[in-house]
C-alpha cells in the first residue's frame, strides 16, 4: 500500500478544493466499482453490489480533504496573510513551506515576538514567496495552501502531510481492490470538507440514506513523551472508536467490531477520543439517524506537518474492513 | 448573455422607490424570533411580481416566480430579515427593564443608547451613571450587561417583558453614503425584492426571506430545505473596517472596503463558497464592468452556511453589500455598493445556464 499512500499524501487537497485528489482516487477505483459521481458539494461516491437478502446498504466514508490555508492579503511587500481552513495549530506553521494549488511555493515567517515564545496569533504570520511587491506575488486573496512534505518511510513507520485521512482512503480504495464477495451494496464517499466541520459527510448521508455507516479515519494516540492520557498506541492495531467528542459510537457496531476482530484473530484497540471528531457523526445524525461506526487508524502528530502512521496498523485495518464486509452484519 | 429577447429587459436601478424602501424596512424592527414588521413589507412588495409566496412555520417568507421553459435551474436566493437587537426579560417596576442581547453586539456599545421597545417602537434608553457619580475605577471597566436596564421613562403599559427592542436610528442618506440601523441585512432585503421585480425568466428564481439568522442561520435551514435548489445566492451586508492603522501600516485585516463594489465571498467560517459560482460571478462583474471585491477570507456566516449543507448539498456563495460599523446603532454604506451589488446579481441570473453545475467543482 505505500506507493498507492504516497501517491494520495503527495497530492494536495484543502477543505473545498479537493479536485487533485479526487481525480487520483477516480483514477484508482473507476474499473473497481458501478457507479461513479461527484455530488454538489465534491464528494466522490462510488457504489458497487447490490444488496443481498441478508445484507445492507453499508456506508463507508474517508475524507479526501486535508487542512490548508488560505490568503486574505497579500501587502505591498509582497508578504501573504492568510487564514485557516480546518484546524491548523499556530506552533506548526513557523518555517514551514506551503505549496498552493497554482505550484507556488512560500515559507511561512512571523512577526517579531513582543511576548516571550507564546504560540503566535495566525494574525502575526505571514506567508513568504520570495516577491518583492504585490504586484510580483503569485497568489492572490483567496488562494489556497497546504503544507509542502513529501512521504517518508522511516521503516516500519511512515510520516507524511495529510496522513490524515488520506490513510483511511487507501483503506478503503484497497479494501475495495481486494473483496472478493459481499451481502452489501457498499457505498464509497471519499469526502470533502470534513475539516471545516464534516459538511460533505452530511449531505452525502442525506443522498445515500445507508442502513449502516463506518467512517475511516485517524485517531490520536497516547504514546509519546508526556502526551496526552489516552488508551491507544501506535502498531497495536486498527482502533474501534467507542467515543469522541462528537459522536457515541451504536453499541452494536463496536460490539459487531470487536467480535469480528477477535473470531479473524485481528488485532485492535479501543478507542475514546476526547477531542475531536469524524465523518461518521455527520452519518449518524442524517435523516432518522444511522446506526454508524468509526475504524481509526493511530496516528501521531495529527495537523502537524509530518504525521506518522504504522504500516500494520494500516494493512490490519483493511484486513478487518474485509472481515466485517464479507459476512451479514450481526447487529444485535 | 442568454437574456430572453422576448421580454423587455428591465434595468436594476437604485432610484427615489428603492431609497425609500430601504428606509421604510431599516426603520422596521425584526429583532431575530419577531420578524413580522418586515414581514409584512416584504409581503406587500413582493405579492404584484411572484407567481406564489407564502409564510412558512418558521416565519420565513418564501416566494417562488417561475421559470419560462422546461428544464430550468431552481435557484435560491436568500436574505435575512432579521436583525441583531435586544430582549425584555424582566420588568425591574418604574419602567426599569431588565434585557439581554439576540445575536450579536458588543456590550460596550450599549450605555446610553436609545431604543425601540416591541411593534409600536415605545421609546427607550439604556441608562448609564452620570460621569458626575462615576469613579475613575468604574471608567476604565466596561459596564456587565446585568447591570444595565432599558428605561421608558416611567411606560409601564404598552411595554412588557417578552418584547425585543432596537437601537433607535432613524434612517439617513448622505450624499452617496446611507446611514442606519439594520442595513444587515434591510440591504440583502430590499435587493431580493427588486430582483423579484425583475426576475429573469432563464431560471426558477426561489427567494427567501428568511428568520433568525443572526441567532444561528435557522430559517434558512428550513427554507433551503423546503425549496430544495439547485443552487443558492445568499444576499448578506458584511462588515467593512476600511479605517486606516493608528500607525500608518498596511491596514491588513479590512475584511472590505466601502466603495469596492459587492464583495464575494470564498470562505467563511460556516461556508466554503462553490468555486465554480464564485468563478461565474467573477466572469460576470468583469464582462459587464461592475466593480467586485473578495471579502476577506475568515470568520463569520451567512445563512449559506445553513443552506449548503442541506439534503444531498447545495452550492452556495454569498455576495455582500460592504458597511461599516456593523451590529451596532448605526452602520454606514456606499449607494453605489448598494447598485453594484444589484446590478453583479442581477446580471448573473440572466446568464444561468444549467451547464455551470456539470462543471468540476
Amino acid at each position: 500500500m505505500k506507493p498507492l499512500i504516497q501517491k494520495l499524501v503527495e497530492t494536495d487537497g484543502p477543505p473545498g478544493y479537493e479536485g487533485f485528489v479526487r481525480e487520483v482516487i477516480r483514477s484508482e477505483i473507476q474499473p473497481l466499482v458501478d457507479e461513479l459521481h461527484v455530488d454538489a458539494l465534491g464528494n466522490l461516491i462510488a457504489v458497487t453490489g447490490q444488496v443481498a437478502p441478508n445484507g445492507k446498504r453499508i456506508m463507508l466514508a474517508a475524507h479526501m480533504d486535508e487542512i490548508g490555508l488560505m490568503v486574505t492579503h497579500v501587502d505591498e511587500q509582497g508578504f501573504a496573510r492568510f487564514t485557516n481552513l480546518g484546524a491548523v495549530k499556530a506552533q506548526h506553521l513557523p518555517g514551514s513551506r506551503v505549496r498552493f494549488l497554482n505550484s507556488a511555493l512560500g515559507v511561512i515567517g512571523r512577526e517579531r515576538a513582543e511576548e516571550g515564545n507564546n504560540f503566535p496569533d495566525l494574525n502575526r504570520l505571514y506567508i513568504d514567496l520570495g516577491a518583492t511587491s504585490r504586484e510580483t506575488c503569485p497568489v492572490h486573496i483567496g488562494d489556497v495552501a497546504v503544507f509542502e512534505r513529501p512521504f517518508a518511510d522511516l521503516g516500519r513507520r511512515w510520516i507524511a502531510k495529510a496522513m490524515d485521512d488520506r490513510v483511511g482512503v487507501a483503506v478503503l480504495i484497497e479494501t475495495l481492490r481486494q473483496i472478493r464477495s459481499t451481502p452489501h451494496q457498499l457505498l464509497f464517499v471519499f469526502s470533502a470538507q470534513e475539516e471545516v466541520g464534516v459538511r460533505g459527510a452530511t449531505t452525502a448521508a442525506f443522498s445515500l440514506d445507508p442502513d449502516i455507516g463506518l467512517a475511516v479515519d485517524v485517531t490520536d494516540t497516547g504514546d509519546t513523551p508526556k502526551g496526552i492520557k489516552m488508551e491507544v498506541s501506535l502498531g497495536k492495531g486498527p482502533a474501534i472508536k467507542v467515543r469522541d467528542s462528537g459522536m457515541l459510537t451504536d453499541p452494536r457496531l463496536v460490539a459487531w467490531m470487536q467480535r469480528v476482530a477477535e473470531n479473524a484473530g485481528l488485532p485492535y484497540q479501543l478507542e475514546i477520543l476526547e477531542r475531536g471528531s469524524t465523518d461518521a457523526r455527520a452519518i449518524q445524525l442524517s435523516r432518522a439517524g444511522v446506526p454508524t461506526g468509526c475504524l481509526s487508524i493511530p496516528c501521531r502528530y495529527i495537523h502537524a506537518p509530518s504525521e506518522m502512521v504504522d504500516s500494520a496498523d494500516v494493512e490490519n485495518a483493511v484486513r478487518l474492513l474485509l472481515e466485517l464486509l464479507s459476512r451479514p452484519a450481526n447487529l444485535s | 448573455m442568454t437574456a430572453s429577447k422576448d421580454q423587455t429587459i428591465k434595468t436594476p436601478t437604485i432610484g427615489a422607490a428603492q431609497l425609500k424602501l430601504l428606509k421604510r424596512l431599516c426603520q422596521a424592527c425584526a429583532v431575530s424570533g419577531d420578524e413580522s414588521e418586515v414581514r409584512k413589507i416584504v409581503l406587500e412588495q413582493v405579492r404584484p411580481h411572484v407567481d406564489e409566496v407564502y409564510t412558512d412555520a418558521l416565519g420565513n417568507v418564501l416566494a417562488v416566480k417561475h421559470a419560462q421553459g422546461e428544464a430550468r435551474l431552481r435557484v435560491m436566493l436568500a436574505a435575512h430579515m432579521d436583525e441583531v437587537g435586544f430582549m425584555l426579560i424582566h420588568d425591574d417596576q418604574d419602567g426599569f427593564y431588565r434585557f439581554d442581547i439576540v445575536g450579536g453586539i458588543d456590550p460596550r456599545q450599549l450605555p446610553g443608547k436609545l431604543v425601540w421597545i416591541g411593534r409600536e417602537h415605545i421609546p427607550g434608553v439604556i441608562g448609564v451613571k452620570p460621569i458626575h457619580l462615576t469613579s475613575d475605577d468604574e471608567l476604565s471597566r466596561t459596564i456587565p450587561l446585568e447591570n444595565l436596564r432599558i428605561d421608558t421613562g416611567g411606560e409601564t403599559t404598552k411595554v412588557k417583558a417578552g418584547d425585543r427592542a432596537t437601537f433607535a436610528t432613524p434612517f439617513l442618506r448622505l450624499g452617496d453614503c446611507l446611514r442606519a440601523k439594520a442595513l444587515d441585512n434591510r440591504l440583502g432585503v430590499a435587493t431580493l425584492i427588486e430582483l423579484l421585480r425583475l426576475a429573469p425568466g432563464n431560471i426558477e428564481l426561489l427567494a427567501a426571506f428568511t428568520v433568525q439568522e443572526e441567532v444561528g442561520l435557522r430559517g434558512a435551514q428550513v427554507a433551503a430545505y423546503r425549496l430544495n435548489p439547485d443552487l443558492a445566492f445568499v444576499l448578506d451586508c458584511t462588515p467593512a473596517y476600511d479605517l486606516p492603522a493608528w500607525d500608518g501600516s498596511e491596514n491588513a485585516q479590512y475584511n472590505t472596503r466601502l466603495g469596492g463594489g459587492p464583495a464575494i465571498y470564498l470562505a467563511d467560517s460556516r461556508t466554503i463558497s462553490d468555486p465554480r459560482l464564485v468563478r461565474f460571478l467573477v466572469e460576470t462583474a468583469e464582462s459587464a464592468g461592475i466593480p467586485y471585491q473578495i471579502r476577506q477570507p475568515g470568520g463569520g456566516g451567512t445563512d449559506a452556511g445553513a443552506i449548503h449543507r442541506q439534503r444531498a448539498g447545495v452550492p452556495s456563495v454569498s455576495v455582500s453589500v460592504p458597511a461599516r460599523y456593523a451590529h451596532t446603532a448605526a452602520s454606514i454604506a456606499r449607494l453605489a455598493d448598494w447598485r453594484q451589488t444589484l446590478a453583479l446579481v442581477h446580471a448573473a441570473l440572466q446568464r444561468l445556464e444549467p451547464h455551470i453545475l456539470s462543471q468540476d467543482r
